[in-house]
């Protein structure tokens, strides 16, 4: 070990022995409750190392001193989906998806990334997630190069295969993103169709709003179809959890605030969110600010309304829904189930839909290996657990998977290309099959 | 230490990438369940087949290397904590179903088979294997095997003990043998395979059981009894015994136990209450119902505050879920949970139970109990921080009076949770240190060279009785 790998090592425990929660380290009875509910601990063939239970362990260890935080430890936490399955399952409470932020908060503040990549994560972290407008000019740009066609041309030389592994793969399940000036021209209020029953704001998300645009503008259509009337904060910014998740919990929290001061001037019952991990982290911000005397409270108000889509849908109620008849399969976002506890809304949503034969897969609550940039990162593991979620998906004969947040449905996409299900299977947010199902439903009547 | 020249002879048994020495594994398997207890071994090792068990074995008696059998850790005991370094043996390759005989009633597995799923293996094929204990999502067939665990149904079915009926093990020596078979009579030779069972890993390494089946009782029906204070509850569960009714379940909660599960399951347990009783009856549906009638009339003359008889399955399936997370639900109140498992006959559960209250007062620590009342298996369960250490010697003096009580009541120190290391500086004063002689006599004649599982089962030096004074 060089000299310099050993002071940095040194240094980071010492930031560990500070900065993590060892009252919630010490918590974790070690019962092993946690471990099968954890997708890698199971796709390891049961590594100790590798499950909920171990890396708390491993936490610990470096805090009591008793190993060092190598290269190894950082490795652990990294291959960690961060899906939070193990919450639920634990009958302690632990709140292992804090550890496990903050621990990569304290070791990604030590890093010392190699130029590149450090040029990378400040444009994404610093300059890109936070600020909509330039959101918008990637999102503008990728209009661009899809829609001049270089995207088939480059399809049809294989030019796209150059992109590191799965980039190439993913590059052709994003969706068409919407012309810019489409883009610019967001609603900030829509009416309810009848009278009002619920009045609520409108979490739109910077992924969601640009590259999943007609997803937000399904779910402005159901809100308002439901009686719900309608408010889109202009100012609001990113959500902050790609940041909490990568390290940059400083970003986060900064992030957290804007949108805590923007959303507190609308008097709503709820705030809605359509992408379970950006309500997750949204839900989280009572925790994230609770350090922060000015902000704490503040934070648990905001946290207190928000609601993911289909919880409000299922609450208020939908007019009659429609599809040709069709079995149709979900898989739950992480998030949205382990942190929100939505699970059963969406559901019956659509077993609510007339046509609809819904088929629960094996293992639906079990992460599909997206776990926002983790596809990327840690493609080995997650392409073999995206591998083991469409044979589940497969076994279900169903035609359309549905799913509920952005990462998840891209994931979706990708296992249906690698699966070579194109020609059978649709994936698609929940939202937009619910509004499919409101339009077909409507132009009967 | 594990000299370079033992540690090639291991990995060629089982190629590199089963011998894990880097320090994040050693840190993995630190561990168990027991809180307090943390040691690294030299290795961890994952045998494919009993072929590895036995050179493995081989090798470790040779260089005088420790073996620590674990399965899950979810030992309550420190059983597989590596308290003397060495070898962690997992079973992670060795986890499958090899046959479900459904001629002969049997099961055969491999050691480190999940006993979850086990159980859903055999009910999808009407078969029963009753033994259930509380981790048994994560719990291991060869941990239970060594532990002799028990579970909710251990009243009317038995526990683990009852259910194995052959063996593989691998000596200390290397040698394999096989023990027992498919057979309801079986006299040939010393009875090994109960004498494996709760050896606890000392004994030798358990590669292959057959364990015995039964049918799928044909209905179930769960109730809830709840009582002003400790002792109705406690005497009704001796007049349902007296009066020749042996429940599938019968559980016991008292008042603190009872509020935490609530916060935690949220099925409407009423939290204000002194005791619950969660009694359950399987079998055919006339008896069930016969049964639970008499039972509840026992609960209403004992002055039940309410006898509440579940009118679904489902409703049925909720109220136990909440006895299966007790002991975890109360790991919520503090950071150190410590769970014990003393265990007097069931006449003598109400006595018991009166006497841990007082006990825990005048060590002025908190103690919830909650267990199998129908057993006599108690979980008398304290709530404390292992960092404070003023408390945990109180904590200490509570636990040695229990036990001391639960001798006097003709009870034991362990139920089923087994004696490891926690539990060990107190057999003797259960088997008298003749006891302990002629157990360490079998011991050495097994393992010469104490390479199994060192540290448990035998103290260093055993604890002076406490003389409880009132
Ligand atoms: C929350 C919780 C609830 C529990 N509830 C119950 C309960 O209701 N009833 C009950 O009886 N117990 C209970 N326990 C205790 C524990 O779960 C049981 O003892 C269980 O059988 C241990 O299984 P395991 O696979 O984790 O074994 P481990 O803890 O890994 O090992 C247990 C012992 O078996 C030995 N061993 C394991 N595999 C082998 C093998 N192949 N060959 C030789 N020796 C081996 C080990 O050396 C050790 O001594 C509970 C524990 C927890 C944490
Ligand atoms: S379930 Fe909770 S307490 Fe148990 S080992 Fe996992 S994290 Fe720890
Ligand atoms: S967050 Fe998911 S992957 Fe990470 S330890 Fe928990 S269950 Fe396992």
């Amino acid at each position: 070990m060089s000299q310099t790998t050993e002071k940095r090592q040194q240094e980071l425990a010492i930031d560990m022995k500070q900065g993590m929660d060892y009252d919630e380290l010490v918590n974790c009875m070690r019962c092993g409750f946690c471990l099968p509910a954890c997708p890698t601990y199971r796709e390891t063939g049961g590594n100790e190392a590798a499950s909920p239970r171990g890396r708390i362990a491993l936490m610990k260890a470096v805090v009591d001193g008793l190993m060092e935080p190598d290269e190894d430890f950082e490795k652990q936490l990294s291959q960690c989906l961060g899906c939070r399955a193990c919450e639920p399952a634990c009958p302690s409470g632990m709140k292992y998806g804090y550890l496990l932020e903050d621990a990569r908060d304290i070791i990604q503040k030590k890093k010392k990334h190699s130029m590149p990549v450090r040029m990378l994560r400040s444009l994404v972290f610093n300059e890109l997630f936070p600020k909509q407008n330039r959101m918008r000019t990637v999102s503008s740009l990728l209009w661009f190069y899809q829609s001049t066609g270089i995207q088939k041309l480059a399809q049809a030389t294989h030019l796209t295969k150059i992109a590191p592994g799965n980039l190439s793969m993913i590059e052709r399940v994003l969706p068409k993103v919407p012309s810019p000036s489409r883009m610019k021209n967001r609603p900030s209020h829509v009416a309810a169709e009848g009278t009002a029953k619920k009045k609520v704001a409108f979490f739109s998300g910077c992924l969601m709003d640009t590259m999943f645009m007609e997803t937000n503008d399904a779910t402005l259509y159901l809100l308002s179809k439901a009686n719900c009337d309608t408010i889109i904060p202009k100012k609001q910014s990113c959500c902050g959890a790609l940041h909490a998740h990568s390290g940059e919990k400083d970003g986060a929290k900064d992030l957290a605030k804007n949108n805590i001061l923007i959303f507190e001037k609308e008097k709503v019952d709820y705030i809605v969110s359509n992408a379970g991990g950006c309500g997750a982290l949204l839900v989280d911000y009572g925790h994230l600010l609770k350090d922060d005397p000015e902000w704490a409270d503040r934070a648990k108000a905001f946290s207190d309304k928000v609601k993911d889509i289909s919880e409000i849908l299922y609450e208020v109620g939908l007019p009659k829904m429609e599809l040709d008849p069709q079995t149709v399969t979900y898989q739950d976002s992480c998030h949205l189930r382990n942190v929100m506890g939505t699970f059963s809304a969406p559901r019956k949503l659509m077993q609510s839909i007339e046509g609809v034969t819904y088929k629960e897969m094996q293992d639906a609550d079990r992460c599909c290996g997206s776990a926002g940039v983790y596809n990327i990162i840690e493609q080995e593991m997650s392409m073999q657990i995206l591998d083991v979620k469409m044979e589940h998906a497969k076994a279900t004969k169903a035609r359309t998977l549905v799913t509920a947040n952005p990462g998840c449905l891209l994931q979706m996409k990708l296992g249906i290309e690698r699966a070579g299900l194109q020609k059978d299977v649709r994936a698609v947010h929940i939202v937009d099959l619910l509004a499919e199902a409101l339009k077909k439903a409507e132009g009967k009547a | 230490m594990i000299s370079q020249e033992a540690k090639k002879k291991l990995q060629k048994i089982v190629g590199e990438e089963n011998y894990l020495d880097s320090k994040q594994s050693l840190v993995a398997y630190s561990y168990d369940s027991t809180p307090g207890y943390q040691a690294l071994p030299h290795a961890v090792m994952k045998p494919r087949n009993t072929q590895d068990v036995s050179e493995i074995v081989k090798v470790c008696n040779e260089y005088k290397i420790p073996i620590v059998p674990r399965g899950n850790a979810t030992n309550l005991c420190a059983g597989t904590c590596p308290l003397e370094g060495g070898i962690v043996l997992i079973f992670t390759h060795m986890n499958k179903i090899l046959e479900i005989d459904e001629e002969n009633l049997t099961v055969t597995v491999q050691p480190g088979l999940i006993t979850l799923d086990m159980i859903n293996a055999v009910e999808s094929k009407g078969l029963f294997y009753p033994p259930d204990p509380s981790s048994m999502k994560i719990s291991t067939i060869g941990g239970n095997i060594n532990e002799c665990s028990g579970g909710l149904r251990g009243l009317k079915y038995g526990v683990t003990r009852d259910y194995v009926i052959a063996l593989e093990t691998v000596l200390p020596n290397g040698n394999v043998i096989r023990t027992g078979g498919k057979l309801a009579k079986d006299v040939a030779g010393y009875d090994f395979t109960r004498l494996m069972v709760g050896s606890e890993g000392t004994l030798g390494v358990i590669t292959e059981a057959t364990l015995k089946l039964i049918p799928v009782p044909e209905t179930k029906k769960t109730m809830l009894a709840l009582y002003d204070n400790l002792e109705a509850a406690g005497r009704t569960v001796s007049k349902i015994i007296a009066n020749k009714i042996i429940p599938a379940t019968l559980e016991f909660l008292d008042q603190p136990t009872i509020k935490v599960v609530e916060d935690f399951a949220k099925i409407g347990l009423p939290t204000e209450v002194g005791a619950v009783l969660l009694i359950e009856q399987d079998g055919p549906q006339e008896v069930v119902e016969r049964d639970i009638a008499n039972i509840a009339k026992i609960c209403e003359e004992e002055k039940a505050l309410s006898v509440q008889v579940a009118q679904t399955p489902e409703e049925g399936a909720a109220l136990t879920t909440a006895r299966r997370s007790a002991l975890s639900a109360l790991a919520r109140m503090k950071p150190t949970t410590i769970l014990e498992d003393a265990t007097v006959p069931r006449s003598k559960v109400a006595e018991m139970v009166r006497e841990i209250e007082v006990i825990a007062k005048r060590n002025n620590v908190e103690i919830c109990t909650f267990g199998h009342a129908g057993d006599g298996n108690l979980h008398p369960t304290c709530m404390t921080d292992v960092r404070n250490k003023d408390e945990m010697h109180r904590v200490e003096v509570a636990f040695e009076e229990i036990f001391e009580k639960a001798i006097q009541l003709g009870g034991t120190i362990t139920g089923e949770h087994g004696v490891g290391v926690m539990k060990s500086p107190y057999l003797a004063w259960k088997l008298g240190e003749e006891g302990v002689e002629a157990m360490k006599t079998l011991k050495m004649a097994f393992d010469p060279n104490n390479i199994m599982n060192p540290g448990k089962m035998f103290a260093k030096e055993s604890r002076k009785r406490v003389v409880v004074n009132r």
